[in-house]
């Protein structure tokens, strides 16, 4: 199937440098016979990923995909443009890539907001790739399964063990160019208890497992500790299968675990805090002034030494330590070229820092954060979080939530790996599976929240596409209003 | 219990559907000729089982905001997939744009060396792993297509998407803070050879387009769509988005999203719900596709997909809805997004029942998990693209159309609440407890239609829910419709599947409705 012609190697950098030099060459040989000049970026990622899941204790999906992406990107006449990509990188194919390219953005209506090229920057080193990690096999990755079944003491298992290089190759026509790896490692799993009899002493349901879960994300596979992940997540099951309590709908102050906080940032982040949504009027985000607690401090941090993020987007804008959320201040957005040019051409805005936040989705889905990170506070340890609470819940993970209002931020969704009753300071017992519809932003408005002092780095998806899972670090958090709606309540 | 062989025999005397039946020729010879050196290449190397997917997509994307083209994009991928049996561990190992039979033979090879890492983390208990026997097909299948929609000129689409954006900003007025609408069309060739001697090709197109607009309020945003919240979709060409014709709704949806900002809210109460086939289609697919995947039902998704609330000693006599409630399990149905001739293992496309007057009766399933859980028939295994495991999916996954017509169930209706569109959706692991937003709610009184509504929503649980159906419709010509779903997320790597669910407007009694936060 592959197009007869010269084969470019792409198992490294200088192979994707020269896939991208040569498609600029052809952009610049096939656009020159055009009334102006052409604008073009070009980026080819060489992406490996590996991912062994297991379910019942056991291996039962074991993958792994290589693929080499060239994606391009051509404007003509200051605006129209076009977007091709494909995983040919032979002499014959580029050629094919960039006439299909050319000829698309011809036929194209002029885009009034086509916002330029990155052009000539400084791009940082970033972190970098773990080479132990690059080269890690289906052997190293099922030593990681093997760790998290063994440590949870014979209770039935499930979850994940991953590992990815990314490198890029990215460049353009007005003098960019720049490369970078990187890699990442995941181990994320849950194990399964039988529960106990129910309050009133009727029989368990037999297909019911009490659940929990033990998760986490690195750059390098070395810093994962798959044992201590698969005995977390079996006390956490052990506790989720007592007799489960019962509770009323209503509000209730409420511990998140880190996995749970995580995903109230994700969403978080892909609504109210991305530059789209500024745009377009969606997000309720006030920047500069007092919206959230004091306590909180929301940061894109893809230059930290243990990122697993490129230090450039997809669009070759280079990145940087962004603060979103200072001392409880919203202080800027997630942006693209596009959003972060409407948003500089918009007036009674503060100026706001340009972001990395471009990837293959951005177009669709808006810009995205690349290394989130939630700085910790003083609060101390779940337990101690736990232990300030004289009636509410602790939630150690959320499930399928879902923007429900996008001004107030109001998800809702389910709690899932483990929820507790805690009265008095203390764990009484499991709930069982709870519904809430909660606005974010409310419940993390000025007074009602205590941030807990150990973060945790937790593997998530934030880009709705093949790029790969982030690592995003947040730590636990007590929130004092939890809107439940559901579930198990009644 | 493992199958019989006349039950699987059976499997053989369905043939594939033809919407336009063609042969293996649709698919170029030499990714035949990639995919059976990769299978050989794995067989070699100590796999006693192996099969090959080379595939060749193209994809575009075209997406018009606010007059203005922000999106075309056209993409091309392929590669080869290998799926390796070694003792009891699966392997799978993909590679992009393979130049040769040396390539395809060291995926093939990688394939049994990721496979043989499996068997080092096997399941305590575990029996030997089995494929449910399916005679191997030779054969070809190609999706209907009256409009090939690579050949629609660009300027002919974007005129069009751009032209409805102006059209929902105009009706609407200034409130409209966003107009967008999109188009998005696939071409799929896979070429499909196993060491079992299967050998089919396939040429599936797919596409679809859809617009919505956004009205922004002082404290709250509106949404209004069509023809669904994210278009609609199927196996054809573009005569489907002709058909559509968008230009005759785009005033209408611009008008309700301005209106919506002032609309009263949708009550907090117990009533009677009429949802419209839109929002019935993901219903389905939430509350009865999810919850019949038999890899989440044997536990094979418990820490990310989730599992299922049903339990496989009660099938075919377990009561999930009431009478009215017949839902099949259908990749043949011409045009819906769905279909195909093979599924991504070989098995041939057949109907199948999985709920029959209320009665849970049937499963989607694949070989090794039909062999396991002893059931008797596959045909549900799909895979994005050729770099993703095939793995347990829906397909087209449908509500039979009802003895009624809308206007019968309106009418019938004393006091109750008519809601479409999703704008939310939200569903437990066990896929039992959900929460649904619509975009536009309709107070019912007295039989008639009253009072637009803003933000309905609506929760409860599966079973409860489906048995409290006492009104569905259908009768009438247009009121069922197959609904094209192009995002289905399922899967670690991550996959997205297209999948379809034929839908009627439906009455549920009883339902909680108005949640809020």
């Amino acid at each position: 199937m592959s197009t007869p012609g010269t084969r470019h190697q792409h198992d490294g950098t200088q192979q994707l440098d020269a896939v991208v030099e040569r498609v600029l060459d052809e952009v610049r040989r096939q656009g020159g016979a055009g009334a102006g000049p052409v604008e073009a970026v070009v980026r080819a990622d060489l992406h490996r990923l590996a991912l062994t899941r297991f379910a019942g204790s056991g291996i039962h999906q074991n993958t792994e995909d290589e693929r080499t992406g060239v994606h391009l990107r051509v404007a003509l006449d200051g605006g129209r443009s076009a977007t091709v990509s494909t995983t040919r990188t032979t002499t014959a194919a580029l050629a094919d890539l960039v006439g299909a390219a050319l000829a698309a953005a011809r036929l194209s209506p002029r885009d009034a907001a086509w916002p330029g090229l990155a052009g000539p920057a400084r791009v940082p080193a970033g972190a970098g790739p773990d080479d132990a990690t690059a080269g890690a096999g289906p052997a190293e990755r099922a030593a990681l399964v093997a760790a998290f079944v063994e440590a949870a003491g014979g209770l039935e298992t499930a979850g994940y063990a991953q590992t990815t290089l990314l490198t890029s190759a990215v460049a353009d026509t007005a003098g960019l160019h720049a490369r970078a790896s990187s890699t990442g490692a995941v181990v994320d799993g849950i194990a399964r208890a039988l529960p106990a009899s129910g309050l009133d002493g009727s029989p368990p349901d037999a297909s019911f497992r009490a659940d929990g879960v033990g998760r986490a994300a690195a750059r390098s596979l070395a810093d994962l500790d798959a044992a201590a992940l698969g005995a977390r997540a079996a006390r956490r099951a052990r506790a989720q299968a007592a007799p489960a309590q019962p509770l009323r709908r209503g509000e209730l102050p409420v511990v998140l675990e880190p996995s749970a906080v995580l995903d109230v940032v994700a969403g978080l982040l892909s609504s109210t805090f991305s530059g789209r949504g500024l745009v377009e009027g969606t997000s309720g985000v006030r920047l500069g002034e007092q919206q959230l607690d004091p306590a909180l401090t929301l940061l894109d941090d893809p230059l930290d030494p243990a990122s697993t993020a490129l230090p450039f987007d997809t669009e070759g804008t280079p990145a940087s330590r962004t603060e979103l959320v200072r001392d409880g201040v919203p202080r800027a957005v997630t942006t693209d070229r596009r959003t972060a040019a409407a948003l500089a051409a918009r007036g009674g805005l503060p100026a706001l820092p340009t972001t990395a936040g471009a990837h293959d989705a951005s177009d669709t889905w808006g810009p995205v954060a690349q290394a989130p990170v939630l700085a910790p506070g003083s609060g101390g340890s779940v337990d101690e979080l736990v232990a300030g609470l004289e009636h509410g819940l602790l939630v150690c993970d959320l499930w399928y939530t879902r923007l429900a209002e996008a001004r107030r931020s109001v998800w809702t969704g389910l709690t899932r790996n483990g929820t507790f009753l805690v009265r008095d300071g203390e764990v009484v017992g499991p709930v069982g599976v709870l519904r809430f519809t909660q606005s974010y932003l409310e419940a993390l408005a000025p007074g009602a929240v205590t941030v807990g002092s150990d973060a945790e780095a937790l593997p998530r998806s934030l880009t709705f596409g093949a790029a790969g899972t982030a690592r995003v670090v947040v730590p636990p958090l007590r929130l004092a209003r939890w809107n439940v709606t559901g579930g198990a309540a009644t | 219990m493992l199958l019989t062989p006349s039950a699987a025999s059976s499997l053989t005397a369905t043939p594939p559907p033809t919407a336009s039946a063609s042969p293996p020729g649709a698919v170029p010879s030499a990714a035949f000729d990639l995919a059976q050196a990769a299978v050989e290449a794995a067989l070699a190397a100590g796999a006693r089982f192996a099969d090959a997917r080379v595939v060749d997509r193209r994809h575009e994307a075209l997406t018009a905001r606010d007059g203005d083209l922000r999106q075309l994009s056209q993409t091309t991928e392929a590669g080869i997939g290998v799926r390796a049996l070694v003792g009891d561990g699966w392997g799978f190992a993909a590679l992009a744009d393979p130049t040769g039979e040396r390539d395809a033979r060291a995926t093939g090879e990688r394939s049994v060396a990721v496979a043989r890492a499996s068997a080092a983390v096997r399941a305590p208990g575990a029996g030997p792993v089995e494929l449910l026997p399916v005679p191997p097909q030779r054969g070809g299948w190609s999706s209907g297509c009256a409009r090939d929609p690579f050949e629609v000129p660009l300027a002919e689409k974007a005129d069009l998407l751009v032209g409805v954006t102006h059209a929902m900003r105009k009706a609407g007025g200034s409130v409209i803070g966003v107009a967008e609408a999109l188009s998005a069309a696939w071409d799929t060739r896979t070429a499909y050879v196993s060491s079992e001697g299967a050998r089919t090709g396939q040429h599936v197109r797919e596409t679809g387009a859809g617009m919505h607009c956004l009205a922004l309020g002082e404290h709250e945003v509106q949404r209004r769509s069509y023809p669904a919240f994210r278009g609609q979709y199927g196996t054809r060409g573009w005569e489907l988005v002709d058909e559509l014709d968008l230009p005759a709704h785009a005033e209408r949806i611009g008008e309700e999203a301005a209106a919506l900002l002032t609309a009263p809210l949708c009550p907090s109460e117990e009533t009677t719900l009429v949802l419209g086939g839109e929002q019935m289609s993901l219903q389905i697919h939430e509350s009865v596709g999810h919850a019949i995947e038999l890899d989440r039902i044997l536990g094979w998704e418990a820490a990310y997909a989730g599992t299922s609330w049903l339990d496989l000693s009660r099938l075919g006599d377990l009561r999930f809805g009431s009478e009215l409630m017949n839902i099949t399990i259908d990749p043949t149905i011409p045009g819906a997004l769905g279909s195909f001739g093979y599924d991504d293992e070989g098995t041939p496309a057949a109907a199948r029942d999985a709920v029959r007057g209320g009665i849970w009766t049937g499963v989607l399933s694949g070989r090794d998990s039909a062999a396991l859980a002893g059931y008797d028939h596959a045909g549900s295994v799909r895979a994005d693209g050729y770099g993703r495991l095939p793995m347990v999916r829906m397909t087209n996954v449908g509500l039979e159309p009802g003895p009624h017509s809308l206007e019968e169930v309106v009418a019938a209706t004393d006091d109750g609440v008519l809601m479409e569109h999703n704008r939310s959706w939200s569903i437990d692991d066990k896929r039992l407890d959900f929460q649904f937003g619509c975009e536009i709610g309709w107070e019912l009184k007295g039989g008639k239609r009253g009072r637009m509504l803003r933000n309905p929503s609506y929760t409860g649980t599966g079973p409860v829910f489906w048995n409290s159906l006492d009104m569905l419709a259908g009768r009438e010509p247009g009121e069922w419709r197959a609904w094209g779903t192009p995002n289905c997320g399922k899967g670690q790597p991550g996959q997205v599947g297209h999948t379809g669910h034929g839908a009627a407007p439906a009455r549920f009694t009883g339902v909680r409705v108005g949640v809020r936060g």
